[in-house]
């Protein structure tokens, strides 16, 4: 053949086309009025996608403008404050971190495992498909459920847990806490008194027993009785307590500090975040793995592999962005959401960050809601300042996944 | 563990040099016989202190913790925001210290505390006033005072008024909009008990528009002529630029009241003043930092209350709730033993004698 065959073709069939008058003459009005509808269709589509822009322009620059006015560092680091002047974010910021990484750490491995299950493992008999379809049908309800819902929920099995370990101030089984009787002595001094538990009875106080102040030095104890006069001496009444004194338990926790039920702290939080956010994990990474190529598959099966190191080394790459992107999503909605928070917990005063997985917290969209819910106008714009600072966040758990995205990604071919 | 205990080792030893600088050689002999020196005194305090309930009272709440917790930086002082309902049902089982709460206690609250174990004995104490406000739109100018009558014929279900023509002949056409609190507030429950009455077949009006957030109804009002709405003062006395309070005649003295503090505070602004309450556990008041929160609280309640635009005690109640607390009077004041509510001002109700404390 000649190299010039195809061109032959070509032209041929360019003939052709030209010397079809009559049928280019039929269809020639039909395309004007499509490539009109085309245009229509594309015009609605750029106003459509310029005006959710504008619409979040407009929303951001409120929020910013009436958020600087009160945006400092100093807010950033101060806990919250009757005076809107001087309230912070710095416990709920923290509750936030704590809550998301809880939340990632669970929900991630969580949701990918069951999405591969339902995507990656057909089922092979009747009882198999059912179970199968019947998973299928559950998360995509739970999907559509108000996370109020998940709140409650929560509340029953994380936070009570079905009443199974007694309650949260007596519970059944704890590790890293010591619980001491804290008195006052008659010289004002806060004096420290071992206890066995959260609700055993105190020790009987007597002359000589041993205890601690609060700065942890070790003292000695002087009891007098209810009616006795108190001592003269200034460092004997320090340490001087009245045999009906009544003390107060507190406890000391560590870091690892871990109690069942879990009560209404940070894990609590967590774990119902999970929950709501899960199915939205699930059926994106469903998604993400159903868009991968059958014929990929089909070639590392041929190739040898086992169903594993076929989803391990060739489906889950392939997924990977798809899969980010929808953790994305998720973990966004977790980071705003208020409503099942707020019936785990609902503290919206705490000065303090939490030190372990049990401890009391607040979340930054808990504290938003109550500073736009004030009358004082001054408070309106603190909450604009806490949006600024929930967006910040936001952007930050999303930069920091799209960075894994980037970096994860591999080209398919 | 470790990093509190440093702090308060730091403290300790601030307070040792501050001693050791102003009072030389007074100090010398504290480890002879008793160990170690304490430091900070009482201020050296630790342990939690748990709030929880109405978002009314939060800002009082919030501030009393606030500055608690600078002058007792180790206590840890939570507040939440559950709702008084809320709040109540987590107290009668013993699980937060103090409630907050813009109503009394119901009868039904009253019993569940005796169902637990230790049987929750509680105080109930006063903080503040807060006087409801009823506002219209600045543009209405026919409204000049308004009767507790018309009231509740604007709010009460099949009251039969719909525009302002129905209250008065002389008022205008206008469709008459009306605004209410969530149902779930103490606020909605204090309105429709003063007005409504739980008497048969009497409901507050189903076509109102009701928020949980009272901003809202405060924008609703600001933009509509022919509005009616109301929500606690504090909202009023922020907004007054954009609303109109209605002055409500006192049904015993004729006179018609706005919501000022002085009248909010004297009771003269009746029936539409209310009391706000904190409920404290009395179990809890075992511990030190207990104790001494509830004294803090109670000393500084009407400075407090001032600082987030309600009106504080008078000095007579005020005193009276300092009483109750120092003789822990246990119990509530609102309601007989056998369960019957008592009407009346805080003056009249809130004595020694009407306590009823939980039978359990």
């Amino acid at each position: 053949m000649s190299p010039m065959a195809p061109f032959d073709e070509m032209t041929s069939a360019a003939n052709v086309v030209i010397h079809d008058d009559e049928r280019m003459k039929a269809v020639e009005r039909p395309v004007a009025g499509r490539r009109r509808r085309n245009q229509i269709f594309l015009t609605t589509c750029w106003v459509t996608a310029l005006l959710s822009l504008l619409i979040l322009l407009v929303l951001l620059s409120a929020i910013f403008w009436q958020g600087f006015q009160h945006f400092d560092i100093r807010f950033l680091y101060a806990p919250p404050h009757p005076d809107p002047d001087q309230a912070g974010v710095w416990p709920a910021v923290w509750g936030t971190v704590w809550l998301c990484a809880i939340c990632g750490v669970v929900t991630l491995p969580l949701g990918v495992a069951t999405a591969i299950f339902l995507e990656e493992y057909p089922p092979r008999n009747w009882w198999a498909k059912k179970l199968h379809s019947f998973i299928q049908l559950n998360i995509a309800n739970l999907a559509g459920v108000p996370s109020v819902v998940y709140g409650i929920l929560g509340l029953t099995a994380f936070v009570n847990m079905f009443g199974l370990f007694g309650s949260e101030a007596n519970p059944k089984m704890q590790i890293g806490v010591v619980y001491s009787d804290q008195y006052l002595t008659a010289g004002d001094e806060v004096v420290l008194v071992p206890a066995e538990g959260p609700s055993a009875p105190s020790r009987p106080l007597e002359t000589g027993m041993a205890a601690e102040y609060a700065n942890g030095n070790d003292m000695v104890l002087n009891v007098i009785g209810p009616e006795d006069p108190l001592p003269e001496d200034q460092e004997l009444l320090r340490r001087t307590l009245r045999s009906d004194a009544t003390g107060g338990r507190i406890s000391d926790t560590t870091w690892y500090y871990v109690r069942l039920p879990f009560g209404r702290g940070v894990l609590a939080g967590g774990l119902t975040l999970m929950l709501v956010v899960l199915p939205v994990l699930i059926i994106s990474t469903q998604e993400a793995l159903r868009a991968v190529p059958n014929s990929l598959r089909e070639g590392a099966l041929g190739m040898g592999c086992t169903r594993w190191q076929m989803i391990y080394k060739i489906t889950l790459p392939a997924a990977m962005p798809g899969i980010m992107t929808g953790s994305i999503l998720a973990m966004s909605r977790a980071i705003g959401e208020a409503a099942p928070l707020l019936m785990i917990a609902g503290i919206v005063f705490i000065k303090f960050a939490p030190d372990n997985l049990m401890d009391d917290f607040t979340a930054l969209p808990l504290q938003i809601y109550n500073w736009a819910q004030r009358p004082q106008e001054s408070f309106h714009q603190v909450a604009a300042s806490g949006i600024i600072v929930l967006l910040v966040v936001l952007l930050a758990f999303n930069g920091l996944a799209i960075f894994l995205r980037q970096r994860f990604q591999k080209p398919l071919s | 563990m470790a990093p509190r205990k440093r702090l308060v080792v730091w403290q300790g030893l601030m307070v040792s040099l501050l001693c050791g600088a102003g009072l030389t050689g007074c100090n010398t002999s504290t480890t002879e016989s008793g160990g170690g020196s304490g430091g900070g005194g009482a201020s050296a305090l630790r342990g939690s202190v748990e709030l929880d309930g109405s978002s009314t009272v939060y800002p009082i709440s919030e501030a009393a913790a606030s500055a608690f917790g600078e002058k007792y930086p180790n206590v840890k002082a939570t507040v939440g925001v559950s709702g008084t309902g809320g709040g109540f049902k987590r107290f009668v089982r013993g699980e937060v210290d103090v409630s907050n709460a813009s109503r009394p206690i119901k009868w039904e609250e009253h019993l569940q505390c005796a169902e637990v174990s230790p049987t929750v004995q509680y105080l109930e104490l006063p903080v503040a006033y807060d006087g409801l406000t009823i506002v219209v739109n600045p543009a209405n100018d026919w409204v000049d005072q308004i009767t507790v009558e018309q009231l509740q014929e604007i709010y009460l279900e099949g009251g039969g008024v719909q525009t302002w023509k129905d209250l008065n002949p002389a008022w205008p056409d206008g469709k008459i909009q009306v605004y209410s609190p969530g149902t779930d507030s103490g606020t909605f429950d204090f309105f429709r008990e003063v007005m409504i009455g739980s008497g048969e077949g009497r409901s507050m009006r189903k076509d109102m528009s009701t928020n949980e957030d009272d901003n809202v109804l405060v924008t609703g009002v600001a933009g509509d002529k022919n509005s009616i709405g109301f929500f606690g003062a504090s909202y009023y006395f922020n907004n007054k630029e954009k609303l109109k309070a209605v002055p409500v005649v006192n049904p015993s003295s004729g006179q018609a009241v706005l919501p000022s503090p002085e009248a909010v505070e004297s009771g003269e602004y009746a029936p539409l003043s209310r009391p706000l309450f904190i409920y404290v556990n009395v179990n809890s008041l075992k511990r030190p930092e207990m104790q001494r929160f509830v004294e803090f609280y109670l000393d500084r309640a009407a400075e407090f209350a001032v600082q987030v635009d309600y009106v504080g005690l008078s000095e007579d109640v005020s005193e009276r709730v300092k009483e109750h607390f120092r003789k822990k009077t246990i119990g509530t004041h609102f309601w007989t033993p056998e369960g019957e509510k008592r009407e009346g001002g805080l003056l009249e109700v809130f004595t020694t004698e009407n306590a009823v404390p939980v039978q359990g």
